[in-house]
């Protein structure tokens, strides 16, 4: 059973660093965005894993990896990526702030899927991350399905087997830690992934040569794209969420465990 | 302008609390704007489900209901979601935010040629707009905005308000047709957690969380794993709370180690997890680092154990900090709660 597997992925912040919104004329941005270091979207992160395994797995299926950013800031995340699985890269140069329109950005990401040359779409498998870091929204993916014209769609995604025939099994999150699990007759599909099963995998410098193959000319044709704020913003703000740290020492267990039973039964 | 609830009914016939919780955003809603809503019920049937809301002041309650509809499905959801909201007429349309919504509403907004906000914390009138607030990159800024594109549509986040309470009342359904897609994916069931434990209960007050440190060696040198498996178990049992796992502990399934065989990935909580609501959290053997306590930024009260004091919850991210040895203190805690 061969695929043709595109997975969605974005640039997020680094999550170590601490971010400030600035409102500025086009909507609120984060403050020094030029400047922070980025990384590939987490759970998407996990969607190119195992899109990765599942083109090894399955002879004659092929990987793209679509993404949609400043293109210089897409170079600096990706000369890392291209050391961890084997793709062929399509870039969009456009806003990848959390702030702007969903839709937008699956209008985006559908007319560069469509675009791709020699890609059979009865064979598509269009992977992402179920939510991202910036936005968190959960909604760019099933846009982008919809607009493909696939209607067989899975979110917060930890395991797709193929079984014997062109059919796959697939287990989604649910309410309670508990997985839906379905039997999808085989592609055209949408895959929003949660974690997932893979580690990351380690760094590869060779495979990072040839995957720069693909990834500078890339680059170098990225389409730009204009994405617009999601709305009109009233306010952003970092709440603040620095408590008053009441340190506890040199109690007995006993004294520390009565009180942490008195505060649960509060 | 018009407001449409879109509920799913549970497989008993019944609207769950997130559903309630959002009908009651949408009658707040309607009222702050002065305009009616409609509620629509998707599911296997929805007369039982209207009874329930009867009383709910809305205008029209619409049901598709097919056999197909009883399970949770993107194509059939979508169709359904989609004909009910054609039929409405409605401009802002709220769902609430559960696994089944999420899977559709963005599909179903771009069938309509509308938009989404998902995860949203509050919606209200705002003069003739809808204001509605939201959380960016995970919980890390909020932000408050209004849209003109038209359908939007609202998923409700489970937890953030109180859910309608009103009378039982007789209420007709009027019936929308449907043609349910036949589609290419079949529900098999439904998958209890690995260890057959339901470890994540959301209705829970209480949030345990569970770190690295319960794996690592201690003061003796060795590991503890047994016993950090029985003392995690008998406080979940005691306390009735619902446990969340730092990224650190979760990934050590996949790294081979000696684990804890009920922790998995639906566990974690923080930046690459989730974010769970409770009233209280108590974070045992966890160091209270940045990407993991953002997960707690819905956590009311909270506490955490850990031998260092200078860990990140003494950095103004718990109310409390104990500097003492997890093990012994939940030891004595779990004969507390016995
Ligand atoms: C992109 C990215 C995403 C991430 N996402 C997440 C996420 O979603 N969730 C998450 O949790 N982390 C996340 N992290 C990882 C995070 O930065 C930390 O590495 C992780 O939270 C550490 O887990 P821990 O505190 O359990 O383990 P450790 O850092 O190993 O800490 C163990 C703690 O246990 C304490 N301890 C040991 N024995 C005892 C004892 N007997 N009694 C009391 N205390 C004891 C130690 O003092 C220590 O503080 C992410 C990191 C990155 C880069």
């Amino acid at each position: 059973m061969s695929y043709h597997v595109v997975v969605c992925a974005g640039i997020v912040p680094d999550p170590l660093q601490s971010l400030e919104p600035v409102t500025g004329p086009a909507g609120p941005a984060l403050k020094n965005e030029a400047m922070l270091p980025a990384v590939l979207d987490p759970w998407a992160g996990h969607a190119l894993f195992e899109a990765a395994n599942l083109v090894k797995q399955q002879a004659g299926s092929k990987l793209w990896l679509v993404s949609l950013g400043p293109k210089a800031k897409l170079q600096q995340v990706m000369m890392k990526v291209a050391q961890k699985v084997p793709f062929e890269f399509v870039a969009i140069d456009g806003s990848a702030s959390g702030f702007t329109d969903s839709a937008a950005v699956a209008e985006a990401l559908a007319g560069a899927i469509t675009a791709i040359p020699g890609l059979d779409q009865n064979r598509l498998l269009v992977f992402g991350g179920w939510e991202s870091a910036s936005r968190a929204a959960g909604a760019t993916l099933q846009m982008v399905g919809e607009r493909l014209g696939i209607s067989e769609q899975f979110q917060g995604v930890d395991s797709l087997t193929v079984g014997a025939d062109d059919a796959f099994e697939i287990l989604e999150r649910i309410e309670g830690g508990r997985h839906q699990v379905s039997v999808c007759a085989g592609p055209p599909a949408v895959v929003g992934w949660a974690t997932g099963s893979l580690r990351e995998p380690a760094n590869n410098p060779q495979l990072g040569m040839t995957n720069m193959r693909s990834l500078m000319p890339a680059l170098q044709k990225a389409a730009p794209a204009a994405i617009p704020s999601a709305g009109t913003f009233a306010r952003v703000a970092v709440p603040s969420q620095r408590r008053e740290t009441r340190i506890v020492k040199d109690w007995t267990p006993e004294a520390i465990a009565k009180d942490i039973a008195e505060w649960i039964r509060q | 302008m018009s407001i449409l609830l879109l509920a799913h009914v549970d497989t008993d016939g019944s609207l769950a609390k997130p559903a309630l919780e959002a009908l009651g955003a949408a009658k707040e809603l309607a009222a702050g704007l002065s305009v009616p809503f409609d509620v629509g019920l998707v599911g296997g049937t929805a007369d039982a489900a209207a009874v329930q809301i009867g009383s709910c002041g809305a205008a029209q309650v619409f049901g598709v209901c097919a056999p197909e509809l009883t399970e949770a499905r993107y194509g059939t959801d979508a169709a359904a979601a989609e004909a009910v909201a054609r039929v409405s007429g409605a401009d802002i349309i709220l769902v609430p935010g559960t696994s089944r919504w999420m899977r559709v509403v963005a599909g179903v907004a771009q069938r309509l040629g509308g938009r989404v906000d998902t995860h949203v914390t509050e919606c209200a009138a705002a003069g003739a707009e809808v204001s509605v607030t939201r959380w960016y990159y995970k919980q890390r800024i909020e932000g408050v905005l209004t849209r003109q594109e038209r359908p939007l549509v609202l998923a409700i986040e489970p937890g953030t308000r109180a859910p309608w309470a009103g009378a039982p009342s007789a209420m007709a359904v009027t019936p929308v047709d449907v043609v349910v897609p036949a589609g290419r994916t079949r529900v098999v069931g439904v998958r209890a957690p690995a260890s057959g434990e339901a470890t994540v209960r959301p209705d829970a007050e209480l949030l345990l969380v569970a770190g690295a440190g319960w794996t690592k060696k201690q003061a003796d040198g060795a590991p503890h794993v047994a016993d950090a498996e029985r003392l995690i178990l008998a406080f979940l049992a005691g306390a009735r709370a619902s446990l969340g796992g730092s990224k650190s502990l979760v990934d050590q399934s996949g790294d081979g180690q000696a684990v804890l065989p009920f922790m998995t990935h639906v566990n974690q909580v923080g930046q690459t997890g989730a974010s769970p609501r409770h009233r209280k959290g108590l974070a045992t053997c966890c160091h209270g680092e940045e990407p993991h306590v953002v997960g707690w930024r819905f956590i009311g009260e909270r506490r955490a154990v850990n031998l260092n004091p200078n860990c990140g919850w003494a950095q103004g991210k718990a109310d409390v900090l104990y500097v003492a040895d997890a093990f012994e203190v939940m030891a004595k805690v779990n004969e507390l709660l016995g």
